[in-house]
């Protein structure tokens, strides 16, 4: 009774500010201007595949780079002295501390044709390269921004490894390697799995990266909505239905992901927490 | 110790972060015995075995396998398993793939390692819970997996680091006689570290006593019990009252005011040393009668079960007497005491630190075991 109580006002939150909106977007998505249903909307999304597919794909390899520049360096903090691992995690959290956007525009005036970068390739004697509005620069700016996000999840779970574990392991035959392989990574991986899912949403469904460094070549789904909402083409049903199956998309992405958790749980992670 | 040598400890030295934790430390185990080292918590003796484990690099001396120096083999290559305090299961794998894990990295074939586990779990009493998950486990369990996953691999030497004390004194016991047996089927060396005394003397071939890295006793269980060395020795192991006496010459001893017929020679004439007198050796006589050697006033009676604790004051001296007799508080008695009942030891740093019962409570006792506990036995 009394934790029903205290829960109520979240409870009354969630309602009006997650539940309802939700359900908004989701009448949008299935009705038409004038009000009456339709699956217009929805079918029309097809149209817009190639977008979907090019958000996934720079997504995955976004999340993909945070992954294998991410681990390494989870690791290495989880190793260091007590008093220095928080001095590396503080590093890593405090780009978060700028604000996103400046962050982003920082990006644009070292990547630009006449920007930093380039300045310094023709002072000493190298060609300009082509880098913003490229596809790479979102993939970039997506690792830059969410790499954190990454980093934390799979650094908490690694610092929790007891070392006797991993004494263990030695104590039974195995190298460096083997400790990795056979213990180490599978004991991190509910940690990559949030890490994953933490940079992959965030990254597929992001605009402002993609408008600020990818140009108009590398619409995202981030892009195509917020044009559908305060662009030129106006049309809010339409982006209420490509928000719909973005979601869709996330949640099935995500149930994947969980699904790894849950073998885990299943086989014992219970100790782990 | 006339078995063959497997492990030899040569003059070790190891310090963690300047702090020396052990010491010109020598120790020879042969083949096949079940050795237990003891001693309060931050002694040293976790040290000794992550040294033979391959963990602690000595800072200086040298270790030896089977007359073979080892100094430089990692963990991974010594013919040495350990069971780890806090059983340090792998919580991602299921029970027979946490006892498969080093036949699995040998290269084992599968079958093999079936017929191997399956044993395993036969000799811990495990029998039909190989595919549970070891989070279900219970301490007790988890403990037998630990110890399976160990044997599993074939060691020369199995090192147990106080593998029982998480467990419950009930379970204790039964692991206590189920790993000697297990000891004496597959016979093997067992080194066991411990700081209760008891669980020491139960399970031991050879027991090390160790204190501030030293060694301060190493024999039978019978011998450093009934023969301690110095008053260290004789207060860690069971009870022990510990008086100043004086050695008039051999086989003649004085202590607390009187002369006895003692057992003890060499120690060289009117020499003073330390007196051991067992509270289960004191009996209780009338006050005055011809055979109290000794007339106190009792302080404090508790009630044990099998015996009394008996508290008496003698002159500001309490002394501890453990009898089946009973007596109040406030009673004056006598209590007798027989040649045998004394043992002599060489006094030594720890005289007149030890063996007085005027602040004895089992609470203190171990309060101030705890609080000595150095930072170097956890500190990686």
């Amino acid at each position: 009774m009394r934790t029903k109580l205290i829960s109520a006002p979240y409870t009354i939150w969630m309602t009006l500010f997650i539940i309802v909106p939700m359900g908004l977007v989701a009448v949008f998505a299935f009705t038409d201007k004038s009000g009456a249903f339709t699956l217009d909307n929805i079918l029309r999304v097809g149209q817009y595949s190639n977008v979907f597919l090019r958000s996934i794909l720079l997504g995955a390899v976004a999340t993909a780079i945070s992954l294998l520049l991410g681990y390494p360096l989870a690791y290495i903090i989880s190793k260091a002295k007590a008093s220095r691992q928080s001095i590396m995690v503080m590093l890593v959290m405090l780009p978060m501390w700028m604000n996103f956007l400046l962050r982003t525009y920082a990006w644009m005036s070292l990547l630009e044709d006449n920007g930093l970068i380039n300045n310094l390739l023709v002072a000493i004697g190298l060609p300009r390269v082509h880098m913003i509005n490229t596809a790479g620069a979102v993939v970039l700016g997506m690792v830059y921004n969410y790499i954190p996000y990454m980093i934390l999840p799979i650094y908490s779970v690694l610092a929790k490894i007891d070392n006797s574990v991993i004494e263990a392991a030695q104590d039974l035959g195995a190298n460096g390697v083997k400790v990795f392989l056979k213990v180490v990574l599978p004991m991190s991986m509910s940690g990559v799995i949030s890490g994953v899912t933490m940079v992959f949403v965030p990254a597929v469904s992001t605009f402002i990266i993609s408008k600020m460094l990818g140009g108009g070549g590398n619409l995202l789904i981030g892009d195509l909505i917020d044009m559908q909402f305060l662009g030129s083409a106006y049309n809010p049903n339409l982006g209420s239905a490509i928000s719909l199956v973005l979601m869709v998309i996330i949640m099935i992405c995500m149930g994947i992901m969980n699904q790894f958790d849950d073998d885990e749980e299943n086989m014992g992670g219970g100790m782990l927490l | 110790m006339n078995k063959k040598p497997i492990i030899t400890l040569k003059d070790i030295a190891v310090s963690f972060d300047g702090e020396q934790v052990l010491k010109n430390f020598n120790l020879t185990i042969g083949d096949g015995e079940f050795v237990t080292l003891l001693g309060p918590s931050g002694c040293g003796k976790t040290t000794v075995l992550r040294t033979i484990g391959g963990f602690v690099r000595p800072d200086s001396g040298d270790v030896f396998f089977g007359g073979k120096k080892i100094n430089d083999v990692p963990p991974h290559k010594r013919a040495v398993n350990t069971v780890f305090q806090k059983y340090a299961l792998f919580p991602h794998l299921n029970v027979y793939e946490n006892i498969a894990f080093g036949m699995r990295l040998k290269g084992k074939k599968e079958d093999e390692i079936k017929k191997t586990v399956t044993e395993m779990l036969h000799m811990v009493n495990l029998n039909g819970m190989a595919h549970r998950g070891v989070g279900q486990l219970s301490g007790g369990q988890q403990q037998r997996v630990a110890i399976a996953r160990a044997l599993a691999n074939d060691p020369k030497i199995l090192l147990l680091d106080e593998p029982l004390s998480a467990l419950d004194l009930k379970l204790r016991k039964d692991m206590q006689s189920e790993l000697k047996k297990i000891q004496q089927a597959i016979g093997i060396t067992f080194i066991f570290v411990t700081h209760d005394q008891e669980e020491a003397l139960s399970m031991s071939d050879t027991v090390v006593v160790m204190d501030k890295g030293e060694i301060q006793q190493i024999g039978s269980p019978i011998d450093i019990y009934n023969e301690p060395t110095n008053a260290f020795v004789a207060d860690f192991i069971g009870e022990s009252n510990i008086l100043d006496g004086m050695m008039i010459d051999d086989y003649l001893v004085e202590v607390a005011g009187q002369r006895f017929k003692s057992l003890d020679s060499g120690f060289g004439k009117m020499k003073p040393v330390d007196i051991v007198i067992r509270p289960e050796d004191i009996d209780i006589v009338p006050t005055g009668s011809a055979s109290a050697h000794v007339n106190g006033e009792v302080t404090s009676v508790t009630f044990k079960g099998v015996h009394y604790e008996i508290i008496v004051d003698v002159d500001g001296f309490k002394w501890m007497i453990q009898t089946t007799d009973s007596a109040s508080v406030g009673d004056h008695i006598g209590l007798a005491l027989t040649p045998d009942d004394i043992h002599v030891m060489a006094k030594s740093v720890y005289s007149g630190t030890m063996g007085d019962y005027s602040s004895f409570s089992d609470e203190m006792g171990e309060a101030l075991q705890e609080s000595s506990e150095e930072v170097t036995e956890d500190a990686d």
